[in-house]
């Protein structure tokens, strides 16, 4: 991982720039509680190290973190990766944390994504509902919720995490590993999947 | 690093001249640029920063990747690479939206993930 501040030897750009046949990108957050698993996702589909970038979250977190104290500004690192479809267009993926007080940081990102894949562990689902409420409150964008089997995690049925999340009936979950990369860009197949069916019902409104 | 606090030593607004939003608002973090080739050089004054950007970006990358290389916020860079898009260094590849993607191309995203 490429990483603002860290030892990492840097990675010379000119090896990952975009084949001269792209032109034009799309994006898709990677959303869910801290450790779920998002950076795995992440590197598992991108086709450049995961790279992360550190945002300025201002005075609106204030008052919600007892850490960030009398601090006025305070920083947060995104995690992201790249991965070119079809030849022609360059996905992004973009992780954040899912938790209220950065809301700042990821409603810029929220605008023109494809979607938001909302990474969960079922040994702690509670820690999910901060981010769907986030997303339902202040977005209209397509949900996906990926389940992380993590190795040591009891398996339970996707209508088992759905109702448990109190999921729109349309919503997909599924499930998988998600350091294998088939698996990963399944998740990504199923949100965009879903986020070509409600633009289809939206055109045909 | 993910989801970590840390304190940023220089604040942003020195090294864009006091100013805290690019001037133009159509750059996203996904927006594709790249230095253009027209063998101009930079003016002397112009910044570290402003060289190392157009350095990085000879071939395509997007806002956030510059970031990521610079070692800057992606905000601080869109301010920088705005200024470069003004004076002609550098041009956006992709087209300026913020519209939500289409259904066509949606599906054609959606089709080369297939084919992974």
């Amino acid at each position: 991982m490429v990483s603002a501040g860290s030892e990492a030897p840097p990675v010379d750009p000119a090896s990952l720039h975009l084949a001269s046949t792209v032109e034009r990108s799309v994006k898709v957050l990677v959303v869910g509680a801290y450790g779920v698993g998002k950076t795995t996702l992440i590197g598992a589909v991108s086709e450049i190290p995961v790279l992360s970038t550190e945002e300025t979250i201002t005075a609106a977190s204030l008052g919600v973190d007892p850490r960030l104290g009398e601090k006025t500004t305070t920083t947060v690192a995104m995690d992201f990766g790249r991965v070119t479809v079809g030849g022609t267009t360059a996905l992004y993926l973009f992780g954040t944390p899912g938790q209220k007080r950065f809301w700042d940081l990821w409603a810029g990102l929220a605008d023109g994504a494809v979607g938001a894949l909302v990474v969960v562990d079922t040994r702690r689902l509670e820690d999910s509902f901060e981010v769907l409420d986030q997303l339902e409150e202040h977005t209209a964008l397509p949900v996906t919720i990926v389940v992380n089997e993590f190795p040591d995690a009891p398996r339970h049925t996707t209508d088992a995490v759905r109702a448990a999340l109190d999921l729109p009936a349309d919503t997909p979950v599924v499930a998988g590993d998600l350091r294998e990369r088939r698996q990963a860009v399944e998740a990504l197949q199923a949100l965009v999947a879903h986020a070509v069916r409600l633009a289809r019902a939206g055109d045909a409104a | 690093m993910t989801d970590g606090y840390r304190d940023h030593p220089v604040r942003s607004y020195v090294l864009t001249g006091g100013r805290a939003h690019p001037s133009r608002n159509t750059l996203r973090p996904e927006t594709l640029l790249c230095a253009v080739d027209d063998g101009r050089e930079l003016p002397v004054g112009a910044g570290r920063h402003e060289r190392a950007l157009l350095e990085t970006c000879r071939g395509t990358l997007a806002l956030a990747e510059l970031a990521a290389y610079l070692r800057l916020p992606t905000s601080l860079v869109a301010v920088l690479a705005s200024d470069l898009l003004d004076a002609g260094y550098l041009a956006v590849r992709s087209p300026a939206t913020h519209d939500l993607p289409g259904v066509d191309l949606l599906e054609e995203v959606l089709d080369g993930l297939r084919r992974f």
